[in-house]
């Protein structure tokens, strides 16, 4: 399905949250409260933006998207499959020994559809400028996406390569950040002085953008505006709510760990809209 | 050999339009002519290794064949987890150049050295490590590993060094070069130190030992059949390196022996597990660190009678 109804995408990430809720409860996969966040974010890119081909996943055109804050993987892992990347049915062997869907996602050779093997924070975004700078330097045109963390922004790695990217006038290239306001062990705001995160974008060079990273209509909005015409990079921060979709897992950040039992699989079904 | 690194540079960047280099800042006029030939396949990627290193890896990843440049600490140690998981995770062919390694710039002091980098580099999954020994060994280098996609690191001195081989060497990746047959015992050296294991060579025959001299320009993987064959000629192998005995070449060369039944000794030079904490030139560190001519004639010729 790709669309631009905003009600379909909501429809969508529902289901897949419904879906990645299951598989870390009968996985026991932590960091559920990490890919919740950033399900709208993921939906909106792979369903509605991204200019990707499912039966040839190496195009030279295709656009590159890296989940940065690798943790996030069983949200990506869903959203591949649900894109045609894989059967569903793949996601049966999750978290058995020998396979490749565990916590953090593979590299591009081992699974469909990942850009970059990523679980150590700091590095989708240079990996992304690199790709971004093959595509100036030898073709094709594509565009470059990375989504990162708040947590992860801690980084030095990612405004090394803020600065590389604003002097290299990379405008296609756009960062969206998961601002869930939690990293593991605390609030991200206060355990690094993270504010005010959009204007230290705009003070490195970039376009920023403040958007609802659970409204599709804003969601959208901010990516229909890039690669912008400034010749700037993009960086769209999006507002999120850690665990968002369950009421008793939003913004507790006790579910950066916590494991979902089988009752509380149901619960948050149930307020998905997706009651067994 | 800086000037022969970007000398070939420019050469292969005129050819393959694969090759793109990216420097940490240093090297200013030395890639103007690498700038004329394509200046969008240059970038001075700034003071910022760990950013420089995960681009080049993007880069690889989309076919581009970068090399990263820079003072071999900073292109080594201050971005290993950048090598480690964006390169070698990926197996993107990457080329890492470490230039001033060993001692080259003893005196800017123990920041500036590098005497970890074979060690750290050769435990990744993939990463072929190489130590040419003069430029003539580095511009072969430079050639040879376009010709693959393996990700490699090459550790260059800086300038000046002496031209061991009179003209361009047949060079192949893992294949050592022996420089100078002998029959008593063999001289192995990794990188900048073939100079003085040539003289200690010439120190051994003066006592009437014949001594092998080889360059093993690869240090990872090694020349495995080189080493069984010597170790059924020569007694004693003898390792040479400007890099800490701990985990550099000689360590190789011992992890080789470990796995073989052989009786064959080996002696190691390198330096030791300490910082250089005064000021000296490369030549006082090398001599506080018995890395001279005589030393190595000496301690081997006195192994050879024990």
């Amino acid at each position: 399905m790709l669309t631009k109804d905003t009600t379909q995408l909501a429809k969508l990430a529902a289901t897949l949250r419904a879906r990645i809720i299951e598989t870390s409860s009968k996985t026991g996969t932590p960091h559920l409260g990490s890919c919740l966040s950033c399900v709208d974010i993921l939906t909106a890119l792979y369903f509605s933006v991204l200019r990707i081909d499912t039966s040839n996943p190496q195009a030279p055109e295709r656009d590159r998207c890296i989940l940065s804050k690798g943790h996030g993987a069983m949200g990506l892992f869903h959203v591949l499959a649900e894109r045609g990347f894989y059967p569903m049915t793949d996601l049966d062997s999750y978290g058995e020994d020998g396979g490749v869907f565990a916590e953090h996602p593979p590299t591009p050779a081992h699974l469909a559809g990942i850009e970059a093997a990523t679980g150590s924070l700091g590095h989708g975004l240079p990996l992304g400028l690199g790709m971004a700078l093959a595509s100036r330097i030898q073709g094709p045109s594509y565009n470059v996406y990375a989504v990162l963390g708040d947590g992860e922004c801690n980084e030095g790695s990612v405004w090394e390569a803020a600065m590389l990217a604003a002097a290299q006038k990379l405008a296609n290239v756009c960062v969206i950040i998961d601002f869930n306001k939690w990293q593991a062990t605390g609030r991200s705001r206060e355990i690094m002085a993270l504010d005010p995160l959009a204007e230290k974008w705009r003070a490195f060079g970039w376009n920023a953008v403040e958007v609802d990273g659970h409204n599709f209509d804003e969601l959208l909005a901010a990516l229909a505006h890039f690669p912008h015409a400034n010749s700037q990079p993009t960086a769209i921060i999006a507002h999120t709510v850690k665990g968002k979709g369950a009421s008793f897992m939003e913004d507790n950040n006790n579910w950066h760990y916590r494991i979902p039992s089988a009752d509380e699989v149901v619960k948050a079904q149930i307020e998905l809209g997706l009651a067994p | 050999m800086r000037n022969a690194f970007a000398e070939e540079m420019t050469r292969l960047a005129a050819t393959d339009k694969r090759v793109v280099v990216l420097s940490g800042d240093i090297g200013n006029k030395l890639f103007d002519k690498l700038k004329v030939v394509d200046e969008k396949r240059f970038y001075n990627c700034g003071i910022a290794e760990a950013n420089m290193m995960g681009v080049a890896a993007g880069m690889a990843m989309s076919g581009l064949r970068p090399f990263v440049y820079t003072i071999t600490p900073f292109t080594t140690t201050r971005c290993f987890e950048q090598i480690r998981v964006d390169v070698c995770y990926h197996h993107a062919p990457v080329v890492i150049v470490g230039t001033g390694s060993g001692l080259s710039y003893s005196e800017l002091g123990p920041t500036h050295h590098s005497l970890e980098d074979i060690a750290i580099l050769r435990t990744l999954p993939g990463m072929r490590v190489l130590a040419p020994c003069d430029a003539s060994e580095l511009r072969q280098t430079l050639h040879e590993v376009l010709k693959d996609d393996s990700p490699t690191y090459i550790r260059i001195g800086k300038k000046g060094e002496a031209d061991v081989h009179p003209s361009l060497p047949d060079l192949k990746l893992g294949k050592v070069l022996v420089i100078r047959p002998g029959t008593d015992v063999a001289l192995l050296c990794a990188g900048n130190m073939m100079a003085d294991t040539l003289k200690a060579a010439d120190l051994l025959a003066a006592s009437g030992i014949s001594a092998e001299v080889v360059s093993f320009h690869t240090v990872k993987p090694l020349d495995a059949d080189y080493l069984q064959q010597a170790a059924a000629r020569f007694k004693l192998l003898v390792t040479v390196e400007e890099h800490s005995r701990i985990g550099g070449f000689g360590s190789a060369v011992a992890e080789w022996r470990m796995a073989q039944l052989l009786r064959v000794a080996q002696l190691g030079f390198g330096t030791e597990d300490v910082f250089m904490h005064e000021v000296g030139t490369q030549a006082y560190a090398r001599k506080k660190y018995g890395l001279t001519a005589d030393n190595i004639a000496a301690t081997t010729l006195a192994a050879l009678r024990a």
